[in-house]
């Protein structure tokens, strides 16, 4: 990450884009390496044959494509949006600490999946993102209307509080449900903890073209973010409708959590950390805090990925586990050799 | 002093028969307003009089439950709102920087109205934000933070924002709040350059009631609601108003050197000096 040379280089933006590239470059040295390694391990030459060159005949690209490919861009999308929506979040909010999780976004798409297939019975995987979308957004709006009914209404505090409120029930309504029914437990339990094994790949093809949509426009709405942060009546005053902004965020950070909740389970840290880890290369301007936010948070879930699948073969561990345990004390070093 | 009377230049700004109301009590009780052009306005009132409910609503960003703002004579709030944040600009009280925004960075914000999706940063922009941060005089420290500043340098900064917008009418919402005197003074005569030098229209709310009679070309007073008295400080700066508008006891004094009133309050329990004597 040191490569990103130009720390708050927000008005040059031909200083501030040098970053893109090299990034770019790791996160295919990122992708292909999480492909390379597993049970099997591969060379690079092989990935990169399969990938371009694919021949079916061959059982290490039959690998590649059908197992380890689809794996790779999931992490690929769901690192991105995570660490997107997170940064989004901690812009609109004007609070650090926000992330993806905190107006009960997470929860309630997880709390809407899991009645879905356990109370419902519902098992069709084509619904499942749209489910995960309206629990989340279910979740926001009861959130919103809470913090409402506060004296002195909906600021920052009264939803940062009532999300935790919020988060913490459903949290709970999951686990009633777990006890009560034993089978479904054992489905979702994995799915809980957050992680890229085993999921339905026919899922990308439902839930990628809303992601991709997302992350454009999460991008493109970046540079007003910067301006909201200042405060609604500055963003006004400079010709920024606060309202419909507001809206349009919303929807870019609910279609990104729910999708990503539907793809990977309730992942912490990524949405909280990553944005800060980028903040302290490219500053605080969030017209680049979001571009390299999504693409450092991609890469961060492919080598954390990566880590799951070959610590302690043959098992594999949970990525949502190694994704805070190896990321904290890294944030941590961060942050320090940063600030000394 | 330039009278209102003696420049009538075309009008941009002006609130007719506004009026404003938060869950039904009233805030603003149709008030007319003309802002002279390129001189200096100043809206002074006790706490709650509505003159930051009239700026707000002469920058559009709070909409008027009857009469309207005419900006080059088209109703504010029909305007685009971009279109108008390139003609207006307004600083409102007490802004907040992101935590790590650099000077430079926050200034350049000041260059949104003009920026589109396509166009994001050109050689125009660059020019508007280093004379901005040249005028405000923080180019010095262009490149920290701007939570590592000073009260004053900051609202330099905001102003060097609102400058950077290239707009020739500024509203400010009590720009001088929590500031010492002397940064007081220089930010106002900053301000007063503006207009005096370079021909922009401010219209500025203030606390200070010996401030707003030195700097006001146009002085505004205001109670409940309502303009009280309008016109330069000369005309209305007088003890029977600062006691009719404020309910404050005070002799409005002429500075000798200067010519400017200055406001002496009178509380029951202050110190009587004793009779002052030539050094």
């Amino acid at each position: 990450m040191s490569a990103i040379a130009a720390p708050h280089a927000g008005t040059h933006p031909v200083r501030a884009w040098s970053g893109v590239p090299v990034l770019l470059g790791v996160l295919l040295l990122a992708f292909l390496l999480h492909i390379a390694v597993g049970a099997k391990q591969l060379s690079l030459g092989t990935v990169i044959e399969a990938l371009f060159n694919f021949d079916q005949t061959v059982f290490d690209h039959v690998i590649v494509r059908n197992l380890r490919l689809p794996r790779a861009v999931l992490a690929v999308l769901v690192g991105a949006s995570l660490s997107l929506a997170g940064a989004l979040m901690q812009g609109v909010t004007r609070n650090p600490l926000a992330d993806p999780a905190l107006l009960g976004l997470t929860s309630g798409a997880a709390f809407a999946v899991v009645i879905a297939t356990s109370v419902l019975g519902l098992s069709s995987m084509v619904f499942i993102p749209w489910i995960a979308m309206l629990g989340a957004l279910g979740a926001a709006l009861i959130v919103y209307l809470i913090a409402r009914l506060v004296p002195g209404g909906a600021t920052p505090l009264s939803l940062t509080l009532s999300g935790a409120a919020i988060s913490a029930f459903l949290s709970a309504v999951i686990s009633v449900v777990h006890l009560l029914d034993q089978d479904t437990f054992e489905n979702l339990r994995v799915w809980l903890t957050g992680g890229l094994a085993g999921r339905d790949i026919t899922l990308l093809l439902y839930v990628g073209p809303p992601i991709a949509l997302a992350l454009i426009g999460g991008v493109l709405l970046a540079p007003r973010v910067t301006v909201l942060a200042m405060g609604d009546e500055v963003a006004q005053g400079l010709g920024v409708k606060t309202g419909a902004l507001k809206i349009q965020l919303l929807a870019v950070v609910v279609v990104l959590t729910a999708c990503s909740v539907a793809l990977a389970g309730p992942l912490g840290f990524i949405g909280l950390v990553i944005p800060h880890i980028v903040r302290l290369y490219v500053g605080s301007d969030y017209r680049w805090i979001v571009p390299y936010a999504a693409l450092a948070g991609a890469i961060y879930l492919l080598g954390v990925d990566t880590i799951a699948r070959i610590a302690i073969p043959p098992r594999e561990i949970s990525t949502g586990i190694i994704t805070a345990m190896i990321g904290a004390p890294l944030f941590v070093q961060l942050v320090r050799r940063r600030t000394r | 002093m330039s009278g209102s009377a003696t420049t009538q230049r075309t009008l941009r700004l002006e609130g007719i028969g506004l009026s404003v109301g938060y869950g039904g009590s009233t805030v603003l009780d149709n008030v007319d307003l003309a802002i002279p052009t390129g001189e200096i306005t100043i809206l002074i009132g006790p706490n709650g009089c509505g003159k930051s409910t009239l700026l707000k609503a002469m920058a559009r960003i709070l909409t008027p439950t009857r009469g309207s703002v005419l900006l080059d004579g088209k109703d504010i709030h029909r305007l685009d709102t971009k279109s108008v944040a390139a003609r207006l600009g307004l600083l409102p009280q007490g802004p907040i920087a992101p935590e790590g925004l650099t000077v430079r960075e926050l200034v350049a914000q000041g260059r949104f109205p003009h920026q589109t999706l396509l166009r994001q940063w050109s050689r125009t922009d660059e020019d508007a934000v280093n004379g901005a941060m040249d005028i405000a005089g923080i180019t010095d420290f262009a490149d920290r933070s701007v939570d590592t500043l000073s009260g004053g340098q900051r609202q330099r900064c905001w102003v060097a924002m609102v400058l950077a917008q290239e707009t020739d009418l500024i509203l400010l919402d009590e720009p001088t709040t929590f500031l010492d005197l002397k940064v007081q003074v220089d930010l106002m005569d900053l301000l007063a350059g503006l207009a005096h030098q370079r021909g922009r229209t401010l219209v500025i709310v203030l606390h200070e009631l010996s401030l707003a009679a030195a700097y006001a070309d146009y002085l505004v007073m205001m109670k409940e609601g309502h303009i009280v008295a309008t016109g330069t400080p000369d005309e209305i700066f007088t003890a029977g108003r600062l006691k009719e508008v404020f309910g404050l006891d005070a002799k409005v004094l002429r500075d000798p050197d200067s010519g400017r009133m200055v406001c002496v309050p009178s509380g029951t329990r202050m110190r009587r000096a004793a009779p002052v004597t030539a050094q």
